[in-house]
Order: structure tokens, then sequence, then C-alpha cells
């Protein structure tokens, strides 16, 4: 039986349509990840599930059991849903073990209560008060709490935002182990790419009030559907093609396209930055370029190219390297190694590669 | 995820969404109640005939009441607003000696009663009095409702844009009055309101000056004739000079949205005051002699001379009894009330609920003697036995006070973290059950803090008490008032001095919240 099922919903806030027909389905013990940017209307779809806003059209139903169809919805308090917002919202006047008893009734807590402490590493931080605990302390409670009563779906909303850089990779990976013993299943919201990529079995990505695409981290990052969802994933060069059946022929010469991906006619292909490949000397189909920008980012180089062929290539190539630095004005061959993925019409997308939501690497 | 659920329960039929009305309602419920007074006032100036009506306004009478009202508010609030600006400015900008223990003495004056000002001054110098009398004592009296909301706006407000000021080549004065002073505008504009909004409603200090404005004539004409329409007629006139003002201070503070507040923002250096600092210390030590050490040194002096009265004597030990009495049943009424309010507007950021939350304000708007004239009006109109009995006093007292009320408990709604009570229903908890275990719980000390406010405020209120106390009863301002009225200065005394006493704590708790908490420490 499958976990959660949403089926064309639809939710506004005021006068504003937040969501415009999503659909979305969580297997049962799994962790899905809702990507979107800012204003997407993630959160909204997250507090619809967990029945603190309510659909105005469309069906939210788990295991079977119907939560909202637009016109009668269950109260949030009977859904068996945990929630855990962004900034842990612990209930300051109860200690730790107050925190995650809170929703157990009296004759279980203390038993369960330990069971939690152990479970998310905190044993023995029971008596403290949440102003007394780390943020990453915090947080982990806050996920104590909301699987105390043993729901059926756990949502968090953005919960790692809040917590500095150096911590919040060590507890996202703490809390992605957590769930999996716990077999949880549960959704996570995020605007963060390499959080999304690194935590969860299914992405949705999210757009506009609906979804743009779902399927496993890889297949997302590899063989995005569009080239919104290509460049919002990570950095991407687009290159017109002209396709044929399974080889695209672009300025780079003719490539092969992924794997289950078909197509004719003029279309735009993705490369990632790693497929492409440098070398000081011409050779095969390589195309000259000249190196713009060349950035050190620790575990290799992020080197911006002007290509001298313009015809079908965007104004900037970004290729990733391991590589000794090239200086900015040298002069290098470009070639490209894998597959391309088509990602649409030519005509509906500028050739030039945007810069990514995030150009700077993060971390 | 659980392969068994913790609390085996049926699926349970859906219910037809429906938002939770209670709150709304109860909500809506105390708005009504607590902006009726003006619906009072217009019935029951309504009913007063039309040649009734030009009779009293065309007298020369009204004519002098305006000028003398507009021409002492217009004096005593330029006064209090540069009085203030520049005590804030000295406090929080430069680098006076003992700054941190001038906050407190500047804000105190605010613990001493507007008629005990009056009483303290016309006791020991007989010549004050008349207009240039009350400019005087309102003005010393009143500045620190400019000085508090100023000082609280320089010291949040980021300095960087001072510091930019000198950077870009302005000196201390130039960035004095281009950015200090506009961006203090909203606070000194609101600040000015408030001194505004009190003159007007003022009886007991002007009476005690015998200077006559709107306020003591409506009193005199309600209390010695019995001309009830024409008191209302008078208290209509009243209640639309002081939307006016609310209007004027709406349009004055706009544009305050340039201020910028946070945490973040630092304090930028103390202006160095060289050689003015022997001059503005010996400011503040005359202003301060004048606002404080007048009323210290007469009710020390009276207390002194002893109590020789020719009025029957009365036990102040039963006035202050029948005081706290009135005034904590008011201040658990009104923090009662507040509470649907606050968390109304404060769950939902709809337009709907912040306008309902500003119409419970506007009764800050409405004098005193307003209120208290239009619960009389409801009261002989429509609930005859309850005329002069204890709950139409009480009622009085929470209309008067509600905002301090919602003040309180929005302030420590505030302080509630986001989205605790929507992960407490996430964990199985019924709205009634979060609001017990959570909410409730979060707020106590806020509520704890809005009761002693109103309590504390009420306990020194006179005005509506003299017009709605029943028959016999005296709480310690009637009884103050009462040997006033009869010169007996010293016999007077110890009632001052404990509505002084009892009006410490809630200015301490004001300034407190108003500059932030570390107003207090000593540093």
């Amino acid at each position: 039986m499958t976990g959660l099922t949403i089926q064309d919903l639809y939710a506004s806030h005021g006068r504003t349509q937040v969501l415009s027909g999503v659909d979305l389905t969580v297997e049962k013990g799994s962790l899905a990840c809702v990507l979107g940017p800012s204003g997407c209307g993630k959160s909204t779809l997250l507090r619809v599930i967990a029945g603190f806003h309510p659909a105005t059209r469309g069906q939210v139903a788990l295991s079977g059991r119907l939560l909202d169809d637009g016109r009668s919805r269950l109260p949030a308090e009977r859904r068996r849903i945990g929630y855990v917002p962004q900034d842990g919202a612990l209930f300051p006047h109860l200690t730790v073990a107050a925190n995650i008893g809170f929703g157990l009734p009296r004759a279980q807590r203390a038993g369960r209560v330990a069971e939690l402490l152990d479970l998310v590493g905190l044993a023995g931080l029971g008596g403290r008060h949440p102003h007394q605990l780390s943020g990453g302390q915090q947080q982990r409670v806050a996920l104590a709490r909301a699987l105390a009563p043993q729901p059926e779906l756990l949502l968090l909303d953005e919960p790692f935002a809040a917590l500095d850089a150096a911590l919040r990779s060590d507890v996202r990976a703490e809390v992605a182990a957590t769930l999996r013993r716990a077999g949880a299943t549960a959704i996570l919201v995020t605007h963060d790419q390499d959080e999304a990529l690194s935590f969860a079995d299914t992405i949705a990505v999210m757009r506009d009030g609906r979804i743009a695409q779902t399927g496993s981290p890889q297949a997302l990052y590899r063989e995005p559907a569009d080239a919104r969802t290509a460049r919002f994933l990570g950095e991407a060069n687009l290159l017109t093609a002209e396709l044929d059946g399974s080889t695209a022929s672009t300025a780079l010469g003719v490539l092969p396209l992924t794997e289950g991906s078909l197509g004719t006619g003029r279309q735009l292909v993705m490369l990632r930055p790693r497929q492409l490949q440098l070398a000081s000397l011409p050779g095969g189909d390589a195309v000259r370029a000249e190196v713009v920008r060349c950035l050190f980012r620790g575990h290799d180089y992020r080197v911006e190219l002007a290509p001298e062929t313009v015809g079908g290539l965007p104004e900037r190539l970004v290729a990733y390297t391991d590589s000794a630095p090239f200086e900015i004005g040298a002069q290098v061959y470009v070639q490209v190694s894998g597959a391309a993925h088509p990602v649409g019409d030519a005509a509906a997308e500028p050739a030039a590669a945007r810069p990514p939501a995030t150009p700077v690497p993060a971390r | 995820m659980s392969t068994a659920p913790a609390t085996a329960e049926d699926p349970s039929p859906l219910r037809r969404w429906r938002a939770p009305r209670v709150l709304p309602l109860l909500a809506a419920a105390v708005i009504l109640l607590v902006t009726s007074p003006l619906v009072f006032i217009v019935l029951r100036a309504s009913e007063s005939t039309a040649a009734q009506a030009q009779r009293l306004l065309g007298r020369p009478l009204i004519a002098t009441l305006l000028w003398n009202t507009a021409t002492l508010t217009a004096a005593v609030t330029v006064a209090t607003a540069v009085l203030g600006f520049a005590t804030a400015y000295l406090v929080e900008r430069t680098d006076l000696p003992g700054r941190r223990a001038w906050t407190i003495v500047l804000a105190m004056p605010l613990a001493v009663p507007e008629f005990v000002h009056g009483y303290s001054w016309v006791s020991l110098f007989p010549a004050v009095h008349g207009y240039w009398g009350a400019v005087l004592v309102m003005t010393s009296s009143l500045y620190p409702l400019v000085f508090l909301p100023v000082a609280a706006t320089l010291r949040r407000g980021d300095a960087s844009a001072e510091e930019v000021s000198r950077s870009l080549g302005r000196g201390a004065w130039a960035t004095l009055w281009r950015v200090t002073l506009p961006l203090s505008r909203p606070a000194l504009a609101g600040g000015a309101l408030l001194v505004a909004l009190y003159m007007l409603g003022e009886y007991g200090a002007f009476a005690m000056l015998r200077f006559t404005t709107f306020a003591t004539a409506i009193y005199t004409q309600y209390k010695l004739g019995f001309d009830a329409a024409s008191a209302a007629m008078l208290t209509l006139a009243l209640c639309l000079l002081a939307l006016l003002l609310v209007t004027l201070e709406a349009r004055a503070g706009r544009g305050g949205r340039v201020v910028r507040e946070g945490a973040t923002g630092r304090r930028c250096a103390p202006l160095g005051l060289g050689r003015w600092t022997v001059p503005a210390l010996a400011g503040l030590g005359a202003m301060t002699g004048l606002a404080l050490g007048v009323p210290v040194y007469a009710l020390v002096y009276w207390l002194v001379q002893g109590t020789s009265t020719t009025l029957p004597p009365a036990s102040i030990l039963s006035a202050a009894t029948t005081t706290l009495g009135y005034a904590l049943s008011a201040a658990v009424v009104a923090t009662a009330a507040a509470v649907p309010v606050a968390l109304y507007s404060w769950r939902r950021g709809t337009r709907l609920a912040r306008t309902a939350e500003r119409a419970a304000y506007l009764t800050r708007a409405l004098p005193g003697i307003a209120v208290a004239l239009s619960v009389v009006f409801f009261a002989i109109r429509y609930a005859r036995p309850l005329y002069q009995q204890p709950p139409l006093l009480v009622a009085a007292y929470v209309i008067l006070f509600f905002p301090f009320a919602l003040t309180a408990v929005r302030a420590a709604l505030a302080q509630v973290p986001p989205g605790v009570e929507e992960v407490a229903r996430s964990l199985g908890t019924r709205p009634a059950a979060v609001l017990v275990r959570v909410t409730l719980p979060l707020i106590l000390p806020g509520l704890g803090a809005a009761v002693a406010m109103v309590a504390l405020t009420a306990s020194t209120e006179l005005t509506a008490t003299l017009l709605l106390r029943p028959t016999g009863t005296q709480t310690l301002a009637t009884q103050f008032w009462l040997y006033t009225s009869g010169l007996a200065y010293g016999a007077a005394a110890p009632y001052a001095a404990l509505m002084v006493a009892l009006s410490v704590p809630p200015v301490l708790l004001l300034t407190r919240r108003t500059l932030g908490p570390k107003t207090l420490e000593t540093s």
C-alpha cells in the first residue's frame, strides 16, 4: 500500500493561488524531498498535508485514509502526521523529556522518551531545557518529539536551514540515518539542491505551484526533463543540437544521447560541467576556447570558457577540472565525455548558460 | 511507518471544514464592548434637540473652552516634544555621565499622577495657577511620554545612518537635524499624541490649577448642573478633537518605516559633550528638580506637617483596600478580555485581524471623562439598577485600561516561538488542550504583568472614579481629592504618597519594556 497520495491539489492564500494541481506519491518507508525555489509553494504543500492549511480542491490521502478533499478535512491532531518546522519550535517551558513526551499518553512516556533520546543520541540530556541545547541538539529533539507518537508520515520543513554551514551536513546525515533506522516515511522540503540530492530516495522538483518532475536524485541530476530543472539541480551547459534518433550533433561533435532518450530535430541538450575535458593541445572534435575565469574550490577548479566557434554554443561554457590551474586568457581545447541529455525545444530556451541559483561553491 | 498505531483509533469520519469560530467571535465581542463608549456618546448627544444644541454651541463659553484647550494643549505638546527629544538624545547619543541612572530618573515623573503634580505645586506655591501654571505643571509631568518612545527608537535604531552622515562631512548638529530627528519622527509623533490626548482628558490637575478646559467644563456641567445632554454634546466635541489628533499623528508618523530595527543594530560611539557636560547636567538636574523634586518635597513636607483637618477622619487602610479591590477586578477582567483579541490577531496575520486589533486601541484616544460619562449614559438608559454600583466602575476601568492589557498580552505572545501551537496539534492535541498545555503557560508571566499594569494604573484613576463610584465608597484618589478640595493638604498627603508608591512598579515595568531589559541593570 502506498503511503501518501496527492491528486490534483489546489490551495491558495487569500486570492493568491499557491498550489495549482500538485500530484505526488510517496511510498511507505521512503524519504522524499520536495525541492523548489522560495515561493514555489512547497511550504504550503507541507502545511496542507499536515492539516494547518485548507486545500481548495483535490485530494490528500494517507494509507487510504482521506485527509482533505477541499470540502472537508481531518483536523491536524487526528492525522497522525509528525511535523518538524524550520526552527524546531520546541516548547520553551518544557524540559527535553517533556517535549519528547508531549504527544504520548502519560503511561507510555517514561519508556518511550528514553528510547527516543537514545535514538537521536541525546541520552542523559532529558532534564535540560531547550535554551540549554545547541542548535543541532534542538533540531534532534524536535525530530525525536515528532517521532515519539509513531506517526505514519513525518514532515520536515527546511529543518536544517537555521543551522550553520559546518553543522548542517552532519546533522542532515544523522537525521537521514535516524529516519532510515526508524523505517519512517518522511517528506523533506528544501530549496537547497545539495541537501535534496544527498538526503532523499526520491526528489520532486516543484515550480509555480506544481510538481515539475519526480525521480531519484541520480535520474534528476543526469536526465532532467527540462532546462530549468537542469539548472536548478546544478550548473549545466546547454547546447543547441540537431537530434537524430539516438545521437546529437553539436558544435562539440556528435554525441550519444542518454539511455532511453530519443529525439529528432533541433533541441537543447545538457552537458554537466564534469563532462567537459580540457586539454592544452588540439585533437579530435575539440573546440578552441579562451579561459575567462578560473576559481579554485579546494576539491577542484571551476573554469569558465569563451568558446571560439559560437554556432549553437552558449557564450560561456563551464567545466570542473582537477588538473593544474589555467591562466586567464590561455587557449584550451574542449572535448566531451559521456552522453548528452535532451532538455527540450531549442526555441523555447535562451542558449546562454545562465549562472545557476548558487554560483559560488556552497561549502 | 508504525506497524501498530500507538492508540488504536477507527478511521474517523471527515469533518466539514470550518474555521474555529469561537475565537473570532470572542474577539469581536470584546472589541465591540471597548469601543462602545463612542456609540453611547453619539446616541446621547443626538437626543438633545437642535435648539438645545444651538444654544449650547452658540454660547461664548464654547469658544473660550476651545481656545483654552487648544492653546494649552499646543503649548504643552510642543514643550514636551522638545524636552522629551532633548533628554532622550542626551541619554542615548552622548557621553553624559550616569546615563543609565538618568534613564530611570527621567521616566519617574510618570509615577506621580497629574493631579498629585498639581497638588504639589498648588500647595507649596499658591502663585502657580492659570494658563502658565498649567503649562509648567503639565509639561514637567508629561514629558516622559515623549522621552520613552524616542529613547527606545534611538536605542534600537541602527546608528549606521548617523555614522554615514558624519563620514559624509556633516557635523554633529547637521546630523542631529537632518538624520537623527527625521529618523525618530514616528516615535516623536506618537509620544506627542499621547501627551495631547492626556491633556484633553485631564480633569483633576486643571481643577486644582483653576484653569477651565473642555474636560473640566464637562465635569462641571454634569456634576453641578446635572445637564447630561450638554455634557454629552461637549464630550462628543472632545472626542472629535481627539480623533482629529489621532488622524494628524497618523500623517506625521508616516514614512516611519525607514527606521531599521534589529538586534544587529550597533550603537555608535557616543558624542563627546566636552565643555557642554556641565550645562547638560545642570539642565537635566533643573528639570528633575521641577518634575520630581517638587512632588517629593511637597509630599514629605505635608507628611511631616501632620494631618490636621476639620474633615471627618477616614481610614487610609479601608480606602487602600477598596482601591485595590476595584483595580484588581478590573485588571483581571481586562486581561482576560485582551487574551482572545491578542490571540486572534497573533494567529492570523490577516488585514482583518490587524484592523480589529487597531480598533481595540481606539479607546486610547478617548479621554477618561468621555469613557466615564458614556458608561453613566449607558447605565441611566439601559441598566438603571446598576447605576453607581461597583460593576459599572469596574467596567469603566476595563474600557479605559484595556489598551494597556492588550499591549502587555501582545508583547507576551510575541515571545512565543512561531509554530509551537501547530506542532502541538500535529502531536495529536486538541486546540483547547493546546491552549492549556502550551500557549497559556508560555504567556503566563505576560498575563501577570498585564494584571499588575492595569491594577496599579487603575488604582490612581480619579475622573472616572469620581463620576462612577458607588455612594459612600472612597478610593485613594477620591479621598485625596476630598481632602485637597477642602484645602486639607496635610491629610491628603498620605493618600498621595501611597498612590505614588503604587505607581513606581508599573513605570519601571514600562521603562523596561520600552527600552529593553538592560535598562535596569547597573552598568
